[in-house]
């Protein structure tokens, strides 16, 4: 491969893909079934199965803390561990723009090997497609992964009045540092994204028992996620504002675009409702696993407003959190 | 120094509180202008931890909830220009036209090329890359935007950017209050004045409030601290019968303001009559280009006329903004009017009266 961009030949099927398969792609995931380069993978799993699939959309294509390879490989293999899978096979079609930097495609192929290989899930079968020039943003990918089903039952229906809500560590980092690198406001910040694969963090909440549901706040934050708990059922979701982890830096630029760190999207972080009994273990559990270490119990299930979650504020106030409408939007006033 | 933060968690808050809950006061409505109060106040829970007796109005809220939907819809019509790039802020994005459901979110979608800038100095660089596109920045705002956008039309008149125009739909915040005050029913009784307006203007501007209307008016900043500060300043106020004007926003405001600033939007800009969503026509309350920097005015450089009048008939908004009405008794609360699809300000401002009583749905008063 001596060009250095993608162009329309190396999604022809032909000579171009074949190169760019065997020397770009095989090479970064090699296993097996992939190797075997079929139509598609053969796989040996038995019992239950989690099966689920995202698409990768984000601008920029690297941003602090992770890059669009990375994200999804996370997005996928947490889905999975939220539903109380172990994730062991992931396919991934790229979408790349004609025009594409290969260094670039190089790079975020290597974060999805590394990102895999972390997350022990194997990369298995593939598409590569490749768009006129404008007809797409540089690179989209979509993954899909399959995981043996270990935690069964785990669902917000089982939710009960005193359960505690626990989360994993800071709220909102991945939102407010993509928005802040959009818009070239990154210097002299600590901004990260959080993004991360969750199977650890899973695992070390759902040993330890009582745990509800588990979700991964992605887009529409904290409150969002909350809110599809607790919309349409009989108990009502409350906060402490006092006890919600925010980094500075995401409180920072979240005044700066007048946004709210609770509506930020997060892409390492798990949500956990927990019998209130077990939520002690948990925590620590969480706290002792990498990723976990600012683990907090921020809220509790409660009758006070049933279908709502309440933000208790450090005032003594009380707030409704509705569902974000819309895509969130910097603010000028 | 004390940062912002340790004015959100204001040592003694709690003590302040306790301060105003023994207050003893009649029934009090207080209103605040601007709409990053509006969202601090919801922020913090402090209508729940108020006094029965003490109702906060929300004002007319941002500068974009009152663009009028006659201009939206001409900047709709705008944004079909061939070649044309319009650059805007974000909160522009959803306001509606005449047509609820037409906005520059839905026109993006339909191919119009809108992109949302953080400064107006933006589109000059996004004008400076496509010499052979008109680039037109939608300048909306109050003073606070004002002086950056007077700067945008001097940088484009120095860099010689003939394609950069602007739209200018800034309005001033004295003049609507003059005439809120002048709205028959309104029953105001002390107004928490807008911090990052009298940054620029300065607590002076406001000076007019106790002076020729007898209302007590404090200038405040926006995190919880500032507005407990300034709720009690403005109840001692009412309570002793003794309207004045007070600063606690002094850290960031002076009394004269930023004379930088006001020379620059001076030297650019000029009052004019204007009309607001909901609240109509306000004479010299808007802002326009001076005579000599026409050539970057994008209303006569593309035939910008808005219809005098467009509101949906129904419209409420001017009396709920007064605290006459309150929003389920407009006729078009949660029917033609919804978060989704505004008509008037009070439901197109996230936490304006209509929205909040729309989203909420009368759970805030269980709390």
């Amino acid at each position: 491969m001596n060009q250095d961009i993608i162009t329309l030949d190396h999604g022809s099927g032909g000579r171009h893909t074949a190169q760019l398969i065997e020397e770009l792609l095989l090479p970064a995931f090699h296993n097996d079934a992939l190797s075997a380069l079929g139509d598609g993978a053969t796989l040996n799993l038995s019992g239950p199965l989690v099966f689920s699939t995202d698409s990768f959309v984000v601008d920029p294509i690297f941003f602090p803390g992770g890059d669009i390879g990375k994200l999804s490989v996370c997005g996928t293999v947490n889905d999975l561990a939220m539903c109380g899978g172990v994730p062991r096979y992931l396919s991934l079609s790229f979408l790349i723009e004609e025009g594409f930097p290969l260094a670039d495609l190089r790079r975020v192929v290597d974060s999805i090997a590394r990102t895999a290989q972390e997350a022990g899930a194997e990369i298995v079968t593939g598409d590569t497609k490749v768009v006129e020039r404008g007809k797409g943003d540089g690179l989209y990918i979509n993954t899909a992964g399959i995981g043996t089903l270990a935690w069964p039952g785990l669902s917000p229906d089982g939710i009960q009045v005193g359960d505690d809500v626990i989360i994993s560590g800071s709220i909102g980092d991945h939102g407010a540092a993509v928005m802040m690198a959009r818009n070239g406001l990154l210097e002299g910040s600590a901004l990260s994204s959080d993004c991360r694969p969750l199977h650890a963090l899973a695992r070390a909440a759902l040993e330890c028992g009582g745990v509800r549901v588990l979700r991964d706040p992605t887009r529409g934050g904290v409150a969002t996620t909350l809110n599809e708990f607790a919309q349409n059922r009989s108990f009502s979701i409350e906060l402490d504002e006092d006890a919600l982890p925010i980094n500075a830096s995401t409180a920072a630029a979240c005044g700066l675009l007048g946004l709210e760190p609770l509506y930020c999207a997060n892409e390492g972080k798990l949500l956990a409702v927990v019998d209130t009994e077990r939520s002690e273990a948990v925590l620590e559990a969480l706290r002792s696993t990498p990723g976990g270490e600012q683990a907090a119990r921020i809220g509790r299930v409660t009758s006070r407003a049933p279908g709502k979650v309440i933000l208790n504020t450090f005032l003594g106030g009380g707030r409704v959190l509705s569902m974000l409408t819309g895509a969130q939007l910097p603010r000028i006033c | 120094m004390l940062s912002e933060a340790d004015f959100r968690r204001l040592p003694g808050s709690d003590r302040l509180l306790r301060a105003i809950r023994e207050m003893e006061l009649p029934e009090v409505r207080l209103m605040e202008v601007c709409g990053t109060h509006t969202m601090a106040i919801a922020q913090a829970g402090l209508k729940q931890l108020l006094p029965a007796q003490i109702h906060l109005l929300s004002g007319p809220g941002c500068p974009v909830c009152v663009t009028p939907a006659g201009v939206m819809d001409e900047i709709l019509r705008l944004s079909e220009t061939p070649g044309l790039i319009l650059t805007t802020y974000g909160d522009l994005m959803r306001v509606p036209g005449s047509d609820p459901e037409d906005s520059l979110q839905r026109r993006k979608a339909l191919g119009a090329d809108v992109r949302w800038v953080y400064s107006p100095m933006d589109s000059l660089d996004i004008a400076r890359e496509n010499p052979e596109r008109q680039v037109v920045f939608l300048g909306v705002g109050f003073e606070t935007t004002a002086p950056g956008t007077a700067l945008a039309v001097l940088e484009a008149k120095r860099r010689g950017l003939g394609n950069f125009s602007l739209l200018c739909l800034l309005k001033q915040t004295p003049p609507a209050l003059r005439a809120l005050i002048a709205q028959p029913g309104f029953r105001v009784d002390g107004f928490l004045c807008p911090g990052h307006v009298a940054t620029i203007a300065g607590a002076e501007a406001f000076r007019f409030l106790p002076e020729e209307y007898g209302l007590p008016a404090v200038v405040s900043g926006f995190e919880a601290g500032d507005l407990l500060v300034s709720l009690y300043k403005l109840l001692c106020q009412i309570r002793d019968g003794a309207p004045t004007l007070e600063n606690e926003y002094t850290r960031a405001v002076s009394p004269q303001g930023n004379q930088a600033a006001q020379a620059l939007m001076a030297q650019v800009l000029e009052p004019s009559d204007d009309l607001w969503r909901g609240l109509g026509d306000i004479p010299a309350s808007g802002l326009r280009l001076r005579q000599e920097f026409q050539d970057y005015d994008a209303a006569r450089r593309f035939s910008f006329s808005p219809a005098p009048r467009s509101e949906l008939p129904g419209c409420r908004c001017g009396q709920i903004i007064c605290g006459q009405l309150s929003p389920a008794d407009c006729p078009l609360f949660g029917k033609r009017c919804q978060p989704e699809h505004p008509v008037g300000p009070c439901m197109v401002s996230s936490e304006g009266a209509c929205a909040a009583a729309y989203k909420y749905g009368g759970v805030e008063e269980c709390l």
